[in-house]
């Protein structure tokens, strides 16, 4: 269990103000100049050594992220851009959400930090059409923090001008995909950009940028003041730090929790989100990492621990880290419909693999659902989901196909005999 | 150059590419959907994956850069599963309606699906339908067979500068929509046709009027503009049911404008079939003796100085040149000119009238003026090219005279004539912009050309290229944009007068003879003469004709046509005269042989032979001539002071033919609608 005093965020729950004096209260923007008088690489390397990885999903070394950037030329006038990823759709999570709301100057500070780092004077923050509140929020800390030259021209006393910007989404799930949003910032249709060139060297308006979930940034600013070897003195190596965890579904207090990365998923639902309702044996099944990771089955749940490679060894991912609970009374094939009709109506219909297999998934799973489906036609959707994945512009291919996977690989033999059942009484 | 290696064949290719170009460079066909050459890659069809080393996943080739070192296998299990993973997908949701669908027979979808799909389909359930839009009287459309592969949207974007073809919504239900349904505003439009791959776009004119294998395919030259765009002539029967564009990366690429495509419906209507003469004030159709007869009769009243020629618009070489002997020899004339309205033409070395740049390098330029110019409308190919060299190479585009939208940005810098002047004593802001280009072009219209003006701004041009050394033999700065197929083999024939007095001569009081070969266009208010139409159409000038005499059209006869660069080319017989009407080279022969003085052509290779001995220039086809800048002289000419007034143009009606099609009217309606506005109604 993490100790209080590990916490980094401290203010989660909202239980204190998020103005600018109670995050200062709580530590924020405590010598922030001497941290960026440090240097660049000094920033980086701390981050790097901290091994954290990015928290949107993908998991990505943050440090060695950073460290793409090409160096800027001081004659060249590309600038370099950071943006924040807000766009939090993935079903299940909530974690950006109270960042946002509760620790902005947070946030804040990071985005400074690493636009340093990658020598970006603009910082634009992508947040998810819905979010109306938590931007309103946010606005007011950057409006703060510009009052207190926190951030702006010569930010916070470093001589380093900094500039941020809300961009309000419209509420589109694949303007999370980092390329999409990207489109979107400029004013485009949100649809993934092709791989390579990557945003490092390819991104906002045609320049270098840097795109990076909340959690992510908002942890650098402790991270280099606690050291990066205190960080990753949590875990194990390539999964270390404290994450927050988001649990939800059928528990009887679902909540968001900072812990350790790799914490038992039973200590975390058993003791942070007050037990599955019914008890631990009325568990079926739980999705670990937000609606686009595979399904663990209860067996999995008993012992496996929350972190990047543990997961991605139980053929699934921490994605997110935003935990669906399901027990027994639901019905499973029903749940994972449900998830591909958010694909179908989510997908952005650019490449063909996701926008005419999104949907015939989720019509097969429907068909399941109901017992009106052959057994043959479960060889079959395992088929399309392995005719999506790996063949899509983006990773929407697989976050859509995943959780189909995962109902087949662990729930196929009730399905068999639903479909049995059925059948028989037609007969 | 990188050396990749594809199923294991060493290869090089050139920095920059990408992986299915080297793959066809290996001789390894990649099937594709959204890949086009000619325009931005999108890679979301997703067809041409294929399987790198290294990589886990298979990789979209059209879009992943050559680098050293790759291993590329196009022919293993896994790139065969995934083609035939993504042609299902594409497939459950197109309707299997080949039989009524006019793609059918060059379809990419259906080629590739018999290559790389498999034959059963799984999907049983039902399939998606989607509402047809409107876009224009070109493009039918049937959006439920659109396999989104936003073709059509990057050719709107991109080549033709309208960005109003788009997507909208989202995951299956995203559709291809003009967003407001209404025409397209663009003069290349119906390239969108040849660019789908399926049936959700084809062509509204054509809609139902053949199978592609019935179709007999002519490969010819376009004379609807100046450009000579290559195009492809397709007839079934007697009919010429469509023209399609064909590459020819000097000059067209592979697109043509919507005139090219469409006209050819003007090619069965209102055709002459038969020789006229005039009885009691009355045309009377008769025979082709008959009609020589009477011609004879009446010629004699006229001496060589009373006998003029007009030569048309969409004339070939070899008839314009039996025309010139025709007068020169038996009707001691010289009297001929192919202008049908008044504008200036130095003919005196050709720099002076052709268009120098040539047309594949007008990309290549960083300065383009256009001087009484509208080349979207007078020549929409180099238009494309002009907007090409703005978006590739950031060039500036400046006009004198006002011409309205142009796809693409540029400066009107007024139209007064003085800008030129003040341009060529260096006290005009392109002065400076002229010195600092790399490749600045002039091009000057045939509005700017007019009688009064045109000799100042010809020479005021020449004069400030000859100051800034742009008049060399690589880079020659000179460009005369000329507005009808026949126009620059005429310059090379010789065939016009002196500031054009024959078209004043014609109008004056004496009685004379006046052989109208195709000239629709020139007016003719005098009276008492004798006037003889020699063309394919009925029109103003057939119907005050003494004797009118039936020829043919450009799709009906073998002819030579000589581009605005001054490239020979050569236009194929594809289709057969209509009713008793004959190539036009063969009636000025029989008119000779029935005047008792025959011209000795029995052939047309024969009448080919003199031309070439006469005029070697028409030797050397497809090539560009070689430059004569250094014989160039020029004129001291006084300040006239004036403006520069666009003539009116009609697109859809520049020559007869294109007026007498019935698609090129609903174009025309359909451009009037597009213009009004909403307080209108």
């Amino acid at each position: 269990m993490l100790q209080d005093k590990d916490r980094i965020f401290t203010n989660l729950y909202g239980d204190y103000g998020f103005d600018l004096s109670s995050a200062k209260q709580r530590g924020d923007w405590k010598d922030t100049k001497s941290l960026i008088e440090k240097g660049k690489d000094w920033i980086i390397n701390e981050v790097k050594v901290s091994e954290l990885r990015g928290r949107g999903g993908a998991g990505f070394p943050t440090g060695m992220k950073w460290s793409f950037a090409p160096k800027k030329d001081a004659n060249s006038s590309r600038p370099h851009y950071l943006v924040i990823n807000a766009d939090e759709s993935e079903p299940g999570t909530c974690k950006d959400r109270d960042i946002l709301r509760f620790e902005p100057q947070k946030l804040i500070e990071g985005c400074l930090i690493a636009a340093f780092a990658v020598s970006a004077n603009v910082c634009y923050v992508y947040i998810r059409g819905e979010y109306i509140a938590e931007s309103k929020i946010l606005q007011k800390a950057i409006d703060e923090a510009y009052a207190n030259s926190l951030i702006g021209k010569n930010a916070s006393g470093t001589g380093f001008d900094f500039d941020m910007f809300i961009h309000m989404g419209a509420g589109a799930y694949i303007c999370g995909e980092e390329t999409a949003l990207l489109e979107s910032i400029e004013g485009n249709k949100g649809q993934p950009r092709l791989k390579p060139p990557f945003p490092a060297l390819v991104g906002l308006y045609g320049c270098p940028t840097i795109v990076n979930n909340v959690e992510t940034i908002a942890v650098v600013p402790t991270i280099l003041r606690r050291s990066g070897k205190w960080f990753a003195g949590f875990g194990r190596p390539r999964n270390t730090g404290t994450k927050i965890f988001c649990i939800s579904g059928n528990v009887n207090n679902p909540c968001n929790v900072e812990e350790e990365m790799g914490v038992p998923l039973k200590d975390l639902i058993e003791k942070h989100a007050g037990g599955v309702i019914g008890g631990w044996d009325n568990l079926q099944a739980v999705i670990p990492g937000g609606s686009s990771m595979p399904i663990l089955s209860k067996a999995i749940c008993d012992t496996i621990k929350m972190d990047f490679d543990a997961l991605v060894e139980a053929k699934s991912g921490l994605g997110t880290a935003g935990i669906v609970v399901i027990d027994k009374s639901q019905d499973i094939v029903k749940v994972i419909a449900r998830i591909a009709r958010f694909y179908k109506h989510e997908s952005c219909g650019q490449c063909t693999p996701c926008r005419e297999g999104s949907g015939w998934m989720w019509r097969m799973l429907v068909r399941i659902q109901k017992g009106e489906a052959e057994i043959a036609e479960l060889d079959m959707l395992m088929d399309v989901t392995k005719q999506i994945e790996g063949h899509t512009i983006c990773a929407f291919g697989e976050g859509s196909s995943w959780p189909v996977q995962g109902l087949l690989r662990h729930f196929r033999t009730e399905i068999e005999e639903r479909l049995n059942f059925k059948n028989k009484k037609i007969a | 150059m990188p050396k990749v290696k594809v199923d294991g064949i060493d290869i090089e290719v050139p920095q920059g590419s990408t992986v299915l170009q080297a793959c066809e460079a290996a001789g390894k066909e990649i099937p594709r959907f959204c890949y086009h050459e000619r325009l931005s890659i999108a890679g979301n069809c997703r067809m041409c994956l294929v399987e790198m080393e290294k990589s886990p996943k298979p990789v979209a080739s059209c879009a992943m850069p050559v680098m050293d070192g790759q291993v590329i296998y196009t022919n293993t299990e896994m790139v065969k599963k995934a083609r035939q993973g993504v042609m299902e997908f594409l497939l459950i949701n197109h309707p299997l309606d080949c039989p009524i669908c006019d793609q059918g027979g060059e379809c990419d979808l259906q080629d590739q699906s018999m290559k790389y799909g498999v034959d059963k389909s799984r999907y049983v359930l039902n399939k998606r339908s989607v509402k047809e839009k409107y876009m224009g009287p070109l493009i039918k459309t049937v959006m439920t067979r659109c396999i989104h592969c936003t073709r059509c949207i990057r050719f709107a974007e991109e080549i033709a500068g309208v960005p109003e073809i788009g997507a909208i919504n989202r995951g299956e239900n995203m559709e291809i929509t003009t967003y407001l349904e209404k025409t397209l505003d663009s003069e290349l439009s119906a390239n969108v046709i040849d660019l789908c791959p399926v049936g959700a776009l084809t062509s509204k004119p054509y809609a139902f009027e053949a199978r592609p294998w019935e179709l007999t395919k002519t490969e010819s030259i376009d004379v609807m503009d100046a450009v000579g765009s290559n195009i492809r002539v397709d007839t079934k029967g007697w009919e010429v049911k469509r023209i399609l564009p064909r590459i020819n990366i000097d000059i067209n690429e592979e697109w043509i404008s919507d005139k090219s495509r469409y006209a050819c419906d003007g090619l069965s209507v209102n055709r002459i079939d038969a020789p006229y003469i005039r009885v009691n004030g009355r045309l009377q159709s008769c025979d082709w003796i008959e009609a020589f007869n009477f011609i004879s009769k009446n010629i004699k009243k006229f001496s060589g100085d009373n006998a003029f020629g007009i030569v048309g618009d969409l004339v070939d070489v070899e008839t314009m040149y039996i025309f010139k002997k025709f007068f020169n020899d038996i009707l001691s004339s010289n009297n001929i000119e192919f202008r049908q309205s008044k504008y200036y033409l130095d003919a005196s070395n050709k720099t002076n009238y052709l268009f120098n740049v040539p047309i594949a390098k007008i990309d290549e330029s960083d300065l383009i003026i256009l001087v009484g110019a509208n080349p979207r409308l007078e020549a929409t190919i180099v238009n494309a090219r002009i907007r090409k060299a703005q978006i590739n190479n950031k060039a500036k585009v400046f006009s004198l005279g006002d011409v309205g939208d142009l796809t693409y940005n540029y400066e009107n810098l007024g139209s007064k004539l003085s800008i030129l002047k003040d341009i060529a004593n260096n006290s005009h802001k392109l002065s400076a912009l002229i010195k600092s280009a790399k490749k600045p072009m002039f091009i000057i219209g045939e509005s700017a050309l007019q009688i009064e003006i045109g000799e100042y701004v010809l020479e005021t041009v020449k004069k400030i290229l000859k100051q800034n050394n742009l008049l060399g033999k690589n880079w020659n700065a000179l460009n005369i944009l000329h507005q009808n197929a026949s126009s620059v083999g005429a310059l090379y024939l010789n065939l016009l007068s002196n500031n054009t007095n024959v078209l004043d001569k014609i109008n004056d009081s004496n009685p004379k003879l006046i052989y109208l070969l195709g000239a629709d266009k020139v007016k003719i208010n005098s009276k008492n003469n004798f006037i003889i139409y020699q063309g394919t159409h009925g029109g103003s000038n057939s119907k005050i004709a003494d004797v009118v005499l039936p020829g043919a059209a450009y799709t009906e006869k073998d002819g030579l046509f000589v581009n605005l660069e001054g490239r020979v080319q050569e236009a194929k017989k594809a289709t057969f005269t209509v009713g008793n009407a004959k190539d036009d080279w063969k009636i000025i022969k029989a008119l000779s042989d029935a005047l008792g003085n025959p011209i000795d052509f029995n052939t047309h290779s024969i009448l080919r032979e003199h031309l070439f001995k006469d005029f070697p220039i028409f030797k050397h086809f497809d090539v560009l001539p070689n430059s004569s800048a250094e014989q160039l002289t020029f004129k001291n000419v006084s300040d006239v002071n004036g403006d520069i007034k666009l003539n009116s143009f009609d697109y859809y009606a520049t020559n007869i033919i294109a007026a007498n099609s019935k698609t090129m009217d609903e174009c025309r309606k359909a451009k009037l609608i597009l213009k009004k506005t909403a307080t209108e109604n």
